[in-house]
């Protein structure tokens, strides 16, 4: 009952009995949220630490609450304060760090493969948080959770994921995780934000919104990434939410009891209405809430000292 | 080695009938305490006490005695060690505040299960007392813990001892 790898490099690499025991292993921890004291002696004496090369509120607070809930110590390193300014190499950053003894790192970088080179260099926990457009596989593993908790299941359920997919992280752990788990997948956008041959992932893509909407179970809504926009991949946010916003009246068209998903940060007014956002279909809050107990199964899972270290 | 039997169904039932006994005794106000396994065969061993006080002490329909299930896997002092376990549900489905708190497990050996569970315990709140019953006490305990309630004594174990219960094993017994 544990992973076979000391890292959490992304969902492609994990097989459906790792995802099985990860949905099985978050209940007991989100039990602990309720009770007087949430917090459990299970890291005691390890250390955590966070290298964030990308901004992040929602993922690095929850990874934090995560780590010390399990009472684990949190290291956050400043990255426009520290070395890395000065030029030190990812891997030096690193092999410092683990000098240090860190334990677990948890690091998020704009470099697809970042986490994977760092794993490789260290005998420490690499968690992937994000490396740019390849997998933020936490994500992958709360929506999936978050899923399961609902609808029971996760096998034939036809889940959507709209907007950006060619630059999103979420997008690709959730193609793995679900595809993994025997979901249908589909995915909608305009076609600059698809990427090429994604149907080899084993999805069905679509262009128009309204024909993809019909009979999903679960509608995830990626961010449009309007920091990216210079690359001008569609004529005009206005056309964009014409065509792609997911509103109230679009999710009359899905099947009544359709779960409506963000990863956050959402740009309201784009690629989600406010009244979509707010109806009872949400479930974006639990999302967040589930990270945190997700992140906590991970990092117990994950147990770095256990003998056979090898990266996947 | 594995198939000395020590508890059989009968005494397995007359060990548990003990303790239920030896519980209504020490507590004159049955309806203060409340009862909690540890997982897994201290989670049945539990309920048989339970079972039992309901009937031993004729509290009938009128009242049911709280009950919870405990997993110590995230307090263990071991966990370095292990392949990572299973973690079950912790369950304590009422106010443990001021509670006569009936802590029960199958075997005491080491005493750190029973440490681990004390610990759980008090993350849930601030019992009026909590006192250990056992089905087997096998003795060589490494930390200051000692039972309260004993079903059977059996020092000179050399082997694992192996609980098995009808809920889950198909049998009351108790193997060596």
């Amino acid at each position: 009952m544990s992973f076979k790898c000391k890292d959490l490099l992304g969902i492609e690499y994990l097989d459906k009995k790792d995802l099985q025991v990860v949905l099985d292993s978050v209940k007991p921890f989100k039990s602990l949220f309720t009770r007087s004291v949430k917090k459990t002696p299970t890291l005691i004496g390890k250390t955590v630490v966070m290298l964030f090369y990308e901004p992040s509120t929602r993922t690095r607070t929850s990874f934090e609450i995560a780590a010390k809930r399990l009472s684990a110590d949190v290291v956050n390193v400043a990255i426009n304060t520290s070395s890395v300014i000065k030029g030190e190499s990812l891997i030096d950053t690193g092999k410092t760090l683990e000098a240090m003894n860190a334990d677990y790192i948890i690091i998020r970088h704009s470099m697809s493969g970042a986490p994977y080179m760092l794993a490789k260099n260290l005998a420490a926990s690499v968690i992937n948080a994000g490396d740019g457009f390849h997998e933020h596989p936490t994500q992958g593993l709360l929506d999936l959770y978050t899923i399961y908790e609902k609808k029971k299941k996760i096998e034939g359920l036809r889940v959507l994921l709209v907007g950006d997919i060619l630059h999103s992280r979420v997008a690709k752990s959730n193609i793995w995780a679900l595809t993994k788990m025997g979901a249908e997948v589909a995915v909608v956008g305009p076609p600059t934000l698809i990427p090429l041959n994604i149907e080899e992932l084993g999805v069905k893509v679509y262009y128009d919104l309204d024909e993809a909407i019909k009979k999903a179970d679960v509608i995830n809504i990626l961010r449009i990434q309007l920091e990216r926009q210079f690359e001008s991949l569609f004529p005009s946010v206005h056309e964009y939410v014409e065509l792609y916003q997911v509103t109230k009246e679009r999710l009359a068209m899905a099947k009544p009891k359709v779960l409506v998903m963000h990863p956050g940060p959402m740009n309201r007014g784009i690629e989600i209405s406010s009244d979509a956002a707010d109806s009872s279909n949400a479930v974006i809050n639990e999302q967040v809430t589930n990270g945190i107990a997700v992140r906590m199964a991970v990092l117990y899972l994950l147990n770095p000292r256990r003998g056979n270290v090898y990266s996947n | 080695m594995a198939n000395t039997i020590i508890l059989n169904e009968k005494s397995f039932q007359n060990a548990i009938c003990r303790i239920a006994n030896d519980i209504i005794i020490d507590n004159k106000n049955i309806q203060k305490i409340a009862i909690v396994g540890i997982h897994s065969h201290g989670v049945c061993v539990a309920k048989k006490i339970l079972i039992k006080i309901t009937r031993l002490a004729d509290i009938g329909d009128k009242y049911q005695i709280p009950f919870g299930t405990l997993d110590i896997t995230l307090y263990r002092d071991d966990l370095n060690d292990l392949k990572i376990p299973v973690i079950k549900d912790t369950i304590i489905p009422f106010d443990i505040n001021n509670k006569s708190i009936v802590l029960v497990d199958d075997v005491l050996y080491t005493g750190r299960t029973v440490r681990a569970a004390l610990d759980v315990l008090m993350d849930f709140g601030r019992p009026k007392s909590i006192k250990l019953a056992v089905l087997i006490d096998r003795g060589s305990h490494e930390l200051p813990i000692k039972a309260d309630y004993v079903g059977v004594r059996h020092n000179n174990a050399k082997g694992f001892i192996k609980v098995k219960c009808v809920e889950t094993d198909g049998v009351d017994g108790v193997y060596e």
